[in-house]
């Protein structure tokens, strides 16, 4: 019993050390919460005369004018939750593979490379990617991807009307190149990190390399892969200078994905300097306000999905 | 032991040096100076920086800092009292006024020039644009090209029947400003159903961000038609068309034409400045042309920020001016410095 005291918990027999050491670290843990509480605090009041004139009516008016004092969200939503999930539909296979390429089948000498540009990737600032939107993106979708896609998948509604270049599509596309980093380089270590024995008791068992992957690597990192994705789709919704390059930026909801959008994190961005009155002022917090609630949210499911799966995978185990 | 005893004599030294570097560094007893502090608008920030630049240079005991946040960041400060003056591109309303805490002047500094760019490929020529064409296609209610009220004034240039593509800002701005002002003035459509701001509900097109993202766009986009500053058209040179003035001529934006249509105005020149120039009066007045104003207290309680304030608003309405056209800004005419004048002298302190 005397040999360990801390294994009885931090305060049974802990000298000051330990005890000092546990809440300062509690400290700095609870100031988490206090953050968090703080910015829902400073959102919520300096969107007070929003809230009061428009109440819900905000979260699904589709009119957002300056002039007449008309504030509505919706636009600014479906804007950011579908150019979001255009970058996950497109990045989330792409990551995947790559991740699993390096971590499986590529040998040292490429892999490592490999994986240093795509880290390197990641840290190339969003308005550099704006840039290479607007100079290459946005002309290759108008003149390149667009008359395929029309002819091809023309008769969905999603690829009908005119193409501009800017647009939903090219923001899902750039952000689907922004966020690919992410993806890959996390799933790569989760990957990596599946003990040998799994893949060893697979390959013994008379499996191929892509069974084995497929069967008892991914499996087995899922819910570190899950996490991945997760992660990927937060920055997407929050992403705004380069999503402003190249969105269009008009708050319309149109079926198709050729025509301009405009998204949350843009909008604030780009009126807040000249909001002129309170009221527009609030209204623009308030989007920042719902962005927020949207990260939470998507967060939330998140930690949901991860859970579920995780206990899925240990059942799998057993 | 010994090689220890020297090396800690040369980090010592290093020491000694790096601190002795360091207090070099340190601002040295400053001569008493006063800080007169500003912000506001963005678009009149290179003149204004350039003006408190050579303003300080004459009065060294006078630094005047100015900070560009955007005119609706200008006003919020100033009617605050935050700051020791705003500046803005559009002026402050009625309702703007009473809140504040202070009664505000508006002074005009300089002008500025809208104009409409456009990318018809194979078409070099250069456009004219009536009120009502300019109004039509930024409605969407003139969707070609090739329509009578463009072709009409353009005789022999073959315009395709391409559908238009309008580009316009995205960021809430003074030119926008500026350019729903003039469209509101000639098409009382656009004044009933859009109207005049910084941003406003666009009918129809794109929105891309400041004066290089619109022509950026512009320049892309075959078919495309967008609006600019005069100053960031001439900067990087793209050709721009020309609009008709109340007077039916057709004239080019130019410092020249634009300072016109100030001269034009400035027979109904209200006595508190707060006045649009668009679509104004006179021969070669240029229509989407446009003050910005400084906001400056009436009443300041630090006498000696007023003092040096009042003092730089008589140089820039003098020796001031001649910076404007260097910078591309269009300089205020004579008529109009007179009024300020008079304005400036009822500033207490």
């Amino acid at each position: 019993m005397r040999l360990a005291p801390s294994l009885g918990g931090p305060f049974r027999e802990a000298n000051w050390g330990d005890r000092a050491l546990h809440i300062l670290t509690l400290g700095f843990a609870l100031s988490i919460f206090a953050l968090t509480a703080l910015i829902a605090l400073a959102l919520y009041r300096n969107s007070i005369l929003s809230i009061e004139k428009f109440g819900l009516r905000f979260l699904w008016g589709t009119t957002w004018d300056p002039v007449f004092e008309q504030f509505g969200a919706l636009p600014f939503l479906f804007g950011t939750l579908v150019s979001s999930g255009i970058a996950l539909l497109i990045a989330f296979p792409l990551g995947l593979g790559v991740a699993i390429f390096l971590s499986e089948l590529a040998p040292r000498w490429l892999s490592d490379p490999i994986a240093f540009l795509i880290e390197l990737l990641a840290a190339v600032p969003s308005v550099v990617y704006g840039l290479i939107g607007i100079f290459v993106l946005v002309p290759w979708v108008r003149d390149d991807l667009t008359p395929v896609l029309k002819k091809t998948l023309g008769f969905l509604p999603i690829f009908s009307g005119p193409s501009y270049g800017v647009g939903m599509l090219t923001a899902g596309i750039l952000l689907a190149v922004m966020v690919v980093p992410f993806i890959t380089s996390l799933s790569r270590e989760v990957l990596m990190a599946v003990p040998a024995s799994q893949r060893e008791a697979a390959l013994a068992l008379g499996a191929t390399r892509w069974e084995t992957t497929r069967m008892a690597v991914v499996p087995y990192a899922r819910s570190g892969v899950m996490g991945s994705m997760f992660l990927a789709l937060a920055r997407a919704l929050g992403e705004t200078m380069a999503v402003t390059m190249v969105i269009g930026n008009r708050p319309e909801i149109a079926a198709s994905l050729f025509a301009p959008g405009y998204s949350m994190a843009a909008v604030i961005a780009n009126e807040f300097t000249e909001a002129t009155y309170d009221l527009y002022l609030h209204a623009l917090v308030e989007i920042g306000l719902v962005l927020f609630a949207v990260t939470i949210v998507v967060n939330a499911l998140a930690r949901l999905l991860i859970l579920a799966v995780a206990r899925k995978s240990a059942e799998v185990q057993v | 032991m010994v090689r220890k005893r020297i090396l800690s004599q040369a980090v010592l030294r290093m020491l000694f040096f790096v601190l002795a570097a360091a207090s070099m560094l340190l601002p040295q007893a400053a001569p008493a100076q006063t800080l007169v502090n500003g912000a506001g608008a963005t678009f009149p920030y290179p003149i204004y920086s350039k003006w408190f630049d050579e303003y300080y240079k004459l009065h060294p005991n006078a630094q005047i800092n100015y900070q560009s946040i955007g005119s609706g960041g200008g006003i919020r400060q100033i009617s605050e009292l935050t700051v020791d003056f705003g500046a803005t591109d559009a002026p402050m309303t009625d309702e703007q006024l009473s809140k504040a805490k202070t009664a505000i002047f508006h002074l005009p500094t300089v002008l500025g020039g809208v104009v409409p760019i456009y990318n018809i490929p194979g078409l070099s020529a250069e456009l004219k644009f009536t009120a009502k064409a300019l109004s039509g296609i930024f409605m969407g209610t003139i969707r070609k090209w090739n329509d009578p009220e463009i072709a009409g004034v353009n005789p022999g240039i073959a315009l395709p029947g391409n559908d238009i593509v309008v580009v316009h800002r995205s960021d809430g701005s003074g030119t926008t400003y500026c350019w729903t002002d003039y469209l509101s003035k000639v098409s009382p459509a656009w004044r009933a159903q859009v109207g005049r701001s910084t941003s406003v509900n666009w009918p129809v097109g794109l929105g891309a961000k400041g004066n290089e993202g619109v022509s950026g766009l512009v320049k892309q986009t075959p078919n495309a038609i967008g609006y600019v500053e005069l100053i960031y058209a001439t900067s990087i040179n793209i050709p721009y068309g020309t609009v008709q003035n109340s007077s039916g001529n057709f004239v080019k934006a130019s410092l020249e034409s634009v300072t016109a249509a100030a001269a034009g105005a400035a027979k109904n020149m209200p006595p508190d400045f707060r006045v649009s120039i668009t679509n104004s009066p006179g021969k070669n007045a240029y229509p989407i042309s446009t003050f910005t104003w400084l906001l400056v207290p009436q009443q300041f309680t630090d006498a000696t920020k007023g003092k040096i304030l009042v003092d730089f608003l008589k140089w820039m309405l003098g020796e001031g001016q001649r910076y404007a056209a260097g910078l591309g800004y269009a300089p205020l005419p004579p008529e109009v410095i007179e009024m300020e004048k008079q304005t400036i002298a009822r500033i207490r302190y």
